[in-house]
């Protein structure tokens, strides 16, 4: 009598953590599947809100991200920053460190740039000010990226939590320097930094003013897919994110490792806001990084932190951006649509990673297994 | 049996794949006893009660509470049945008080605190338990914990109690207190059950000793009718004949010279406690004793990984002569010093690999920092990679495999095969076989072996005492973070070690 | 001008307490939902969406369906978003911190989305949706709290959701410590395996926590609009408020009724600079930094401090797996 009373169902599946692991090949069908539903969840929202052919809307997206050569530039150059930042972030993340302050260590970056610009631009010979501002906006970020380090070395502060209130630091501070330096004064803007002058600005090559920066980041790619894969520090890092008590096993250090490591993290994003405040837009805001601090995680997660890979990422992201806007301008929608199609894409790109990670077991029927 | 029988367990068996965790075995408990259950590691005591308390399914067997056949689910069926767990994991919330604890899970009642709490308390005075109820987990030391625990089991209303190793973690003090409390509820009618590998233990407390072996139940004697020699051969069993290979030492010299090593935990428990002992080059010296019995603490002492709070561990450089007091020193310190030591520890893909990375990143987890530039040179160890592939025929794709995704006996052949790579003076080895089959672990032997050979002074942890026996020289036994002796191993038997294992040295009454 | 300034700082300080109070729910089961200003957002404009339906359609204003419609759809929009982060995190084991990170990208992108629409809807000058009627349902108070003097006006002029922000963070500083469902919420965010062990649904209580606490900050969006911005809806207008909300939770060591005090300090910090004489543009900036600069300091102090009771829930952030046995 207790013993029916007692006998319970197994539940109708369970879920098990695949050890094995999938063949490559079944992951990437997967993720590819993901988007392909993403996309198509977007094209009915679109439809829904526009009543446009989806067809048309894809030709739009596609149009409005590589339509022109200018767009073609313009996409490129976004990827580019987008992927600068998200190559900074990457040594952190391997390392289980969760710096969510990409976002402020640009900034910061950024406004030392500006401040060079501005202070020393007539005082200093070019090569000079590129080397001081280059220095300067390198020990912004790094230091930016250091404070919360260090806490979080010595007495396990959380990081999360922390980057991310540098952030808004960082933000108040550029608002600060906004007005110290707003140009015409009292607009609360600074302007084009130098326009007339042009002093600070880093040189065009050829008549494109983003091929540059795309180079550089294009270097930086590889070198960051070097230092993560063949050298020692990304090799310390490896360890020190996947089990501590492993690097500690084999002698690492693993504070040392962890402060490092966020002072190269945030160095790469100050140089990333040199990037864009000396190459491209030639002034500061606090709207500089433009949410790339925290669209960078994604593209970094994404990418399971590989360097390679953050190409193919940013690149989706920043299409997606570019090609949701479009399609806002010629459907009569407004910018933020863009936001909500990337939310969704990154919804279901990151609910698939499940799919490849566990696999569900439906209830075997077979009732042997039950006590007699 | 009669109707005084609480539990009864009729041919039990539980198979996790090819392991044989019990095999038919039968027990009874009867209502107002302490029954022992004596057994060395990995022989299914914890198993079997397991079982009992809900979280295994037995694949064959009957369970019959009070006479009535039964079906355990899961912990919520145990305790409908009045059986309760006190696992050697405490489950509690840290920031938690213990009442908090206590009833967390409960829907039954009102949800009152102050209420539970006088239950509590009334409960502690029954049974004689010191306790505040509203005192925070984390302030609590081990033995605090450990009543909480039991409380938790008695406040639902238990009548069975299960008690997995629970003086493992205690002073001697303690351990007297607990017993205590645990006879009252003897008096008061409760079934005990109690996990133990502690004969003084067994002999003190229980009425009735039920031992298994190797996952087959042996037989059970009366308390009062045994004695300390029968246990111990009931529990090790007869001696069998291994032929491992057992060359004398070559010119054995002290290496590795220990001298009152003493470990205190955060909790102020004394993991090792003057532990001194001499580790020579040429020969195998095997640590045996329960474990949790310092095994761990020691290894680690030496190679940089514990706070150590007295004594001295000095190696004899055999290359400068010199001598090196490796004390309080870091792995890297350790390393600079010219100290070849290597050493493979128990939890190997915690610890010792990273199961994440491929074999050649683990094999250069030793050798990563060699070459004067900031890059790796990924091609020694991709060599050493294919070598150890090779020449301890490790079952993988290929080197550029996943650790994780290797069987265990293949795993440890990585990480031995690296640590015996790095050509040592040291060689520290924890639990080297378990989970191995038959096969990797001869492997993993003749490895030693060969090692010994050399010249290497190879520090050797085992829970198999045949093994231990037949594969090394001398043998050292640590029973509660203390040497209680080191025997010679081609002199010495099964049941000597045994009572080593044992043995309680020191203040404490054996009988209550 | 103190009671002016007072007021200011509570009214201010509302939004960033049922963000705080929402996010301080959702933390204690162990998630980490960076989502909440993206939850806010939606909150906000599902609130504008239902009301403008309402005023648009309605033939006659009733004040009570004119508060009730928005308040819906606000906690419904709320609703899905603590939903998508529920079922990323804690069914698909989703990292925490990259779907909170896509929630408010989503939510602040959903928000503007339709904020945009609608301004376009109305063709007005300004970018903005005035839903006036609306607001001064909701902005309702007590009718003789003018009479009252000083006191009166410190204590009794605000409107009915201010009040209600109020008693939630009670209520739930109630539940965490004083009945079993607050017990085994926490049990959940300290050590899931042994509330698992207790047999308590960790998915459940994470599930719930998450959804509940993303509709209490929900309303936060809401009662910005409707009371603090008289019904006035602009693209980005909500700002940073909710990373503010965020950075109370810490300042508030997760304990709701610390939050209360905690939201109008944090609301005065944030304003006070319109009130001290002289002060420069650039100085105002400095001002506003002040909230995040005293969370850091918070943030660090309980961590040198090292008391367990302060500690963020042990297991925030991580997912939670029962492996296979």
């Amino acid at each position: 009598m207790a013993k029916t009373e007692k006998q319970k169902q197994e539940p109708l599946f369970h879920i098990v953590k695949r050890i094995i692991g999938i063949p490559t090949w079944q992951a990437w069908l997967i993720r590819i599947a993901s988007v392909a539903a993403a996309l198509l969840v977007c094209a009915v929202v679109t439809v829904m809100l526009t009543g446009e052919n989806p067809l048309n809307v894809y030709k739009t997206m596609i149009e409005g991200a590589i339509g022109t050569e200018r767009r073609i530039w313009n996409l490129m150059q976004n990827v580019a920053m987008l992927l600068c930042v998200s190559l900074a972030v990457t040594p952190a993340f391997r390392m289980r460190f969760w710096n969510i302050g990409a976002e402020g260590q640009v900034l910061i970056g950024g406004l030392a740039t500006a401040s060079c610009m501005i202070l020393l631009g007539n005082r200093l010979p070019t090569p000079l000010l590129f080397v001081v501002m280059f220095a300067a906006s390198l020990i912004a970020g790094a230091v930016w990226g250091l404070i919360p380090a260090f806490f979080k070395a010595q007495w396990n502060t959380n990081e999360t939590l922390f980057t991310l209130m540098m952030n808004y630091i960082a933000i108040q501070i550029v608002s600060y320097f906004s007005y110290i330096w707003s140009n015409p004064k009292g607009s609360g803007a600074i302007g084009v930094i130098n326009l007339n002058t042009q002093v600070g600005w880093l040189p065009t090559i050829g008549s494109q003013k983003y091929l540059l920066n795309i180079l550089v980041v294009a270097a930086l790619t590889v070198f960051m897919f070097i230092y993560l894969r063949f050298s020692k520090h990304g090799y310390e890092i490896a360890v020190v994110g996947e089990s501590e008590n492993t690097a500690r096993y084999i002698g690492i250090n693993v504070r040392r490792v962890i402060i490092r490591t966020m002072l190269f993290s945030g160095a790469l994003c100050g140089l990333a806001g040199l990037l864009l405040v000396s190459g491209t837009d030639h002034t500061i805001s606090r709207a500089t990084a433009g949410g790339r601090g925290f669209t960078a995680i994604m593209v970094s997660w994404l990418a399971k932190f590989n360097p390679l890979y953050m190409i193919l990422t940013s690149f989706i992201l920043v299409f997606l951006q570019k090609g949701a806007s479009e399609i806002s301008t010629q459907f009569g929608l407004n910018d933020a649509f863009s936001e909500i199609i990337t939310g969704i894409i990154i919804f279901f790109i990151i609910g698939s990673e499940f799919f490849i990670n566990y696999s569900i077991r439906f209830r075997e029927s077979k009732k042997g297994v039950q006590a007699k | 049996m009669g109707a005084n029988t609480a539990i009864e367990l009729k041919n039990v068996t539980k198979v996790f794949g090819s392991i044989v965790a019990n095999k038919d075995v039968n027990l009874t408990v009867n209502r107002g006893e302490i029954l022992s259950i004596l057994g060395e590691n990995g022989s299914g005591k914890t198993t079997l009660m397991n079982i009992l308390s809900g979280i295994y399914f037995p694949d064959h067997g009957q369970i019959l509470i009070n006479g009535e056949e039964v079906v355990i689910r899961s912990p919520k069926d145990a305790f409908s049945y009045g059986i309760g767990m006190i696992h050697q994991h405490f489950k509690l919330v840290d920031v938690f008080s213990a009442t908090e604890n206590i009833v967390l899970g409960l829907e039954e009642e009102n949800f009152n605190i102050r209420r539970s709490a006088e239950k509590i308390k009334k409960i502690s005075e029954q049974y004689g338990f010191e306790i505040d109820p509203n005192k925070k987990i984390y302030e609590m030391s081990v033995s605090e914990k450990q009543t909480v625990e039991i409380i938790k089991v008695l406040y639902r209303g238990a009548d069975i109690l299960i008690l997995d190793e629970p003086t493992a973690v205690l002073t001697p003090q303690e351990t007297q207190k607990l017993f205590t409390v645990l006879r009252r509820m003897r008096e008061d009618g409760k079934s005990i059950i109690i996990i133990t590998h502690k004969l003084h233990e067994v002999l003190s407390l229980s009425d009735r000793v039920s031992v298994l072996r190797k996952g087959e139940y042996i037989g059970t004697v009366n308390t009062a009718e045994t004695n300390e020699s029968e246990l111990t051969e009931m529990m090790v069993g007869k001696k069998v004949s291994l032929n491992i290979r057992r060359n004398d030492p070559v010119d054995p010299q002290d290496r590795l010279v220990i001298k009152g090593l003493t470990c205190i935990s955060r909790d102020g428990v004394k993991q090792l406690d003057n532990v001194s002992f001499t580790a020579r080059s040429g020969e195998i010296l095997g640590i045996a004793g329960i474990a949790g019995s310092g095994q761990r603490e020691l290894l680690e002492a030496v190679a940089g990984l514990q706070k150590i709070d007295e004594g001295s561990i000095v190696y004899n450089n055999p290359k400068t002569g010199g001598q090196d007091d490796l004390r309080n020193k870091t792995p890297m310190q350790i390393r600079d010093l010219g100290v070849r030591l290597s050493f493979v520890p128990e939890d190997r893909l915690g610890m010792g690999l990273v199961a994440n990375m491929d074999i050649i990143d683990n094999v250069m987890l030793r050798s990563y920092r060699r070459g004067k530039t900031a890059f790796l040179e990924r091609k020694p160890p991709r060599n050493l990679a294919e070598r150890i592939i090779h020449e301890l025929e490790v079952v993988t794709p290929s080197a550029t495999t996943p650790i994780r995704r290797l069987s265990g006996g293949n795993v440890q052949k990585v990480l031995v095969g690296r640590e015996i790579a790095s050509a040592p003076t040291v060689f520290m080895a924890a639990y080297p076989v378990r989970g191995l089959d038959i096969n990797s672990s001869y492997l993993i032997y003749n490895l030693l072996n060969e090692q010994k050979s050399n010249g290497v002074a190879v520090i050797f942890v085992g829970e198999d005492l045949d093994i231990l026996i037949d594969l090394c020289d001398r043998i050292a036994v640590l029973g509660s973070g203390r040497i209680t002796g080191i025997v010679d191993a081609r002199t010495t038997t099964k049941e000597e070690i045994g009572l080593l294992m044992t043995k309680h040295d020191g203040g404490e009454p054996n009988h209550g | 001008m103190i009671i002016a300034f007072i007021q200011r700082a509570i009214m201010q300080g509302i939004p960033l307490l049922f963000g705080s109070t929402g996010e301080i729910i959702t933390e204690k089961s162990g998630n980490l939902n960076l989502g909440i200003p993206g939850v806010m957002y939606v909150g906000g404009i599902c609130g504008v969406i239902g009301s403008f339906m309402y005023e648009q359609k309605a033939t006659r204003f009733v004040p009570f369906l004119a508060v009730l419609i928005p308040l819906l759809c606000c906690l419904l929009g709320s609703l899905v978003m603590g939903l998508i982060y529920s079922v990323l995190t804690a069914t698909l084991r989703a990292n925490q911190n990259v779907t909170g990170l896509a929630l408010t990208t989503f939510g602040v992108g959903f928000g503007n989305f339709f904020g945009g629409s609608l301004i376009k809807l109305v063709k007005s000058d300004m970018p903005s949706v005035v839903l006036t009627r609306t607001s001064n349902c909701f902005k309702a108070t007590l009718p003789f709290a003018d009479k009252l003097g000083a006191v009166g006006k410190l204590l009794f002029s605000y409107s009915a959701l201010a009040y209600f922000a109020v008693i939630i963070a009670l209520i739930t500083a109630y539940l965490f410590k004083h009945t079993r469902v607050g017990l085994h919420l926490r049990a959940v965010g300290e050590n899931p395996a042994t509330a698992d062990a207790a047999g308590i649904s960790v998915t459940r209580y994470k599930y719930l926590a998450t959804i509940i606490g993303s509709m209490i900050a929900g309303l936060g969006g809401l009662y910005y609009v409707m009371d603090y911005a008289n019904g006035v809806w602009s693209n980005d207008g909500f700002g940073d408020r909710g990373w503010l909300a965020i950075a109370l939770v810490i300042f508030a060591i997760w304990k709701p009724d610390f939050g209360i005090i905690g939201s109008f300090l944090f609301g005065g910090l944030f304003i006070v600079h319109n009130y001290i004489p002289n002060l420069t543009m650039s100085d105002q900036e400095i001002f506003k930094m002040t909230p995040y600069v005293v969370t850091i300091l918070v943030l660090v102090f309980v961590s040198l401090r090292n008391r367990r009771e302060n500690q963020p829930p042990a297991s925030l952030g991580l997912p939670y797996f029962r492996e296979e046995r």
